[in-house]
């Protein structure tokens, strides 16, 4: 059995939570007890309908003002696939909160309500999912029953959102007409849209490819740890351990362990103590060396025939997730990965409108949910990949030296 | 390139050890919080491959309420001598004498709530800059909105509208003095999960995770061991079941289910078929409100 995990992007009332809680009951994964304290929410409720989406809305301010402000994590399974959602709030100021959801995700659902067709949330959801390459978009057109299942003004729909998705270059885009107050086309194919063909939202949730960093992407490896037990029985064990972010690694592969740039080869390869051939991504492993390199944590280990730029300059998209402003010059510490570098904004290209995508300009600062394009420089050198080539060695995040918190989501340009 | 393809297990496995390699890396003092549940044993065995050969770079901390079972205690000290991994015990007995504090009372007195004075002052003892648990998203709404990494401010508290973004494998575990992190590497887990890693890895458990006979007494529905933590009177009803423990708390606040099975197969089909969440069906102190945990969260519990 496999993994998927995917984000749902929809407006306030897109239905996502009834999406959600819709997918959770139907593949029985809500349990006798929740569903009784579900009703007895919605007992309290004027209409006293079971409300599936009380199911999704974990914190009492949300369930005070009706809205979701975090991302919420749910689990279900069939026999098929474990799944896992970032349910992510939809409205404009909680875009860090869909892009924090949509960094873990392979695949994404975009909600869109039949009766208002695209709209600019719509079209905001689908730049940050091409913008964070999520391969997979599903783009469920929801409240079919409040059109009286209308094929035309589906197709209608569908049209007006396959512009939105070749301006973005999203290929891999899917169809489906849903109900998700009334299940159609959730689990089962709904009796009320015969004119569609394709599968239902699980059934293609079971089906669909998902993408393996392992065999599409080069090797890449990060130390995060150094194992030396310095013990009677282990005096001169030493082992660097990381987790593959893409590609595999198998013993004798000649490598260069950069920023460094030295030359070595894999001596041996562990997993969990045991002794393998070969690893691939995403596995966590323990690599040894042939020759005696001062290699610390941060360090990349790279199959020398693969090697990625070693650079201080980048140019990067900053996706602004702070209440203090972004201004040129500002000064942060650069996270990639276990690596943890100065770095300071040399200037600010251009600001992206991501409800259009248009450049505008950057002006003086760069303000929460905003995405810039800029130049950063590091105080010491990085080994990253551009992002669209490789997410996982193509990311890193801003951190505030004085307050601590992550201020900004870095992605690097080619 | 199929072959290559992780299990959904491994996958879990890897990303927790993942996390915990970030711990042991990031932080100068961190501390794992051991319960003798079966998920922070699943922690326990993830941190012995992590950190493999070498033995667990951190010490195993059990805030001991007074009111645990005496399988887990047992299980505890045998697995601390087999893993060669420093335990350390805060009795919250010794908090309650030391700080005056108001002893629970009532039918089922618990002092689940009172641990999180003995945890803070176990933190400020050793100085732990991160405190790793087993908590998973799935068991509670509150639960499934906390970040892997989760800053606590001096009191431990927690505030959700504070969160850190957590962006990719990047986890951000800065602080300034006097706050710690929580730091949950199996987040991302099921029940179901943790139980299947048990199985596959044939890790073992506290013999009261299997059916065993034990006096239980009827309360509500829910089934509570006899013990002298509870108080017991003439309107009870006292039988003798064949139970397991599907969560290992304190004893005046877990429930048992009756059960025969006695091999982790049979437990574990047991847990595929029930239609109880495991919260609902074994703690006592959840139904209180719907915001419980997120009250408690915020002042600083697990």
């Amino acid at each position: 059995m496999d993994l998927l995990r995917f984000i749902t992007a929809g407006s306030v009332d897109d239905g996502k939570s009834t999406l959600i809680g819709r997918l959770l009951f139907d593949s029985k994964s809500i349990l006798a007890d929740q569903l009784e304290a579900l009703e007895r929410s919605s007992r309290r409720r004027e209409d006293g309908q079971v409300d599936l989406a009380l199911l999704t809305d974990g914190l009492r301010a949300e369930r005070e003002q009706g809205i979701t402000i975090d991302v919420a994590y749910r689990y279900f399974s069939t026999p098929r696939r474990k799944f896992i959602i970032a349910d992510a709030p939809g409205h404009i100021q909680y875009t860090r909160n869909m892009i924090t959801g949509a960094s873990h995700a392979e695949l994404v659902v975009i909600l869109v309500d039949a009766r208002h067709g695209v709209v600019e949330q719509t079209r905001r959801h689908s730049i940050i999912a091409s913008m964070l390459r999520i391969p997979r978009v599903v783009v469920a057109i929801n409240k079919m029953d409040l059109i009286g299942f209308d094929e035309g003004a589906y197709n209608r729909i569908v049209e007006d959102y396959r512009e939105v998705a070749s301006r973005l270059g999203l290929t891999d885009v899917t169809y489906i007409p849903i109900s998700a107050l009334r299940g159609d086309n959730i689990v089962d194919a709904s009796t009320s849209m015969p004119w569609y063909e394709g599968p239902s939202l699980l059934r293609h949730l079971e089906e669909v490819e998902v993408p393996d960093p392992a065999a599409d992407a080069r090797p890449r490896f990060q130390v995060q740890y150094v194992i030396r037990p310095q013990t009677a029985d282990l005096p001169d064990y030493r082992g660097y351990a990381g987790r593959i972010a893409g590609g595999v690694y198998r013993k004798g592969d000649a490598v260069t362990v950069l920023p460094l740039n030295a030359a070595t080869r894999i001596a041996r390869i562990e997993v969990a103590g045991r002794e393998v051939e070969e690893a691939w991504a995403p596995q966590s492993v323990v690599l040894h060396l042939e020759d005696d390199i001062d290699v610390g944590r941060g360090d990349a280990i790279i199959p020398s025939d693969h090697l990625p730029e070693v650079r201080q300059e980048f140019d990067v998209m900053l996706c602004w997730l702070d209440e203090k402003p972004l201004r040129a010059g500002n000064r942060y510490l650069l996270q990639q990965n276990s690596r943890l570098v100065r770095a300071v904004v040399r200037s600010l290209e251009h600001r992206v409108d991501v409800n259009t995508l248009d450049a505008l300009p950057a002006g003086e600062s760069i303000g929460l949910n905003e995405v810039v394009r800029a130049r950063l420089r590091t105080a010491a050198p990085l080994a990253c990949d551009p992002f669209e080539r490789l997410p996982a060695n193509g990311s890193a995040i801003l951190i505030d030296e004085t307050g601590n918190g992550t201020v900004a989501a870095v992605l690097f340009q080619s | 390139m199929r072959r290559n393809r992780l299990d959904y297990l491994d996958q879990l496995e890897s990303e927790s050890i993942y996390i915990l390699r970030e711990v042991a890396a990031q932080f100068e003092r961190p501390a794992l919080l051991f319960s003798g549940g079966k998920d922070s044993i699943t922690l326990v065995r993830l941190a012995e491959k992590a950190f493999a050969p070498g033995r667990i770079p951190f010490p195993l901390v059990h805030v001991d309420t007074g009111h645990n079972f005496p399988e887990v205690l047992e299980y505890r000290d045998r697995m601390a001598r087999e893993t060669g991994a420093q335990l350390i015990v805060r009795e919250v007995g010794q908090t309650i004498r030391q700080r005056g504090l108001k002893e629970p009372g009532g039918k089922f007195a618990s002092r689940n709530w009172l641990q999180t004075f003995t945890l803070l002052d176990t933190i400020e003892e050793f100085g732990f800059d991160a405190c790793i648990g087993g908590a998973r998203r799935d068991e509670e709404k509150a639960r499934a909105k906390e970040r892997i990494f989760s800053v606590r401010n001096d009191f431990g508290e927690w505030d959700p509208k504070l969160q850190r973004p957590e962006l990719w494998d990047i986890y951000n575990g800065r602080i300034h003095k006097g706050e710690n992190v929580r730091v949950f590497p199996i987040s991302n887990w099921t029940e179901l999960d943790v139980w299947s890693y048990i199985r596959k890895e044939a890790i073992p458990l506290p013999s009261i995770y299997f059916a065993h006979e034990r006096e239980v007494l009827v309360h509500e529905g829910q089934l509570i061991a006899v013990s002298p933590f509870i108080t017991i009177d003439e309107t009870d009803t006292v039988v003798q079941r064949s139970v397991r423990y599907r969560t290992v708390g304190d004893m005046t606040c877990t429930a048992a289910v009756e059960s025969l099975a006695s091999t982790l197969d049979e437990v574990v089909d047991e847990i595929r078929a029930t239609r109880i969440s495991e919260r609902g069906e074994t703690r006592i102190d959840d139904r209180v409100t719907e915001a419980a945990m997120e009250d408690r969260k915020k002042g600083g519990y697990f």
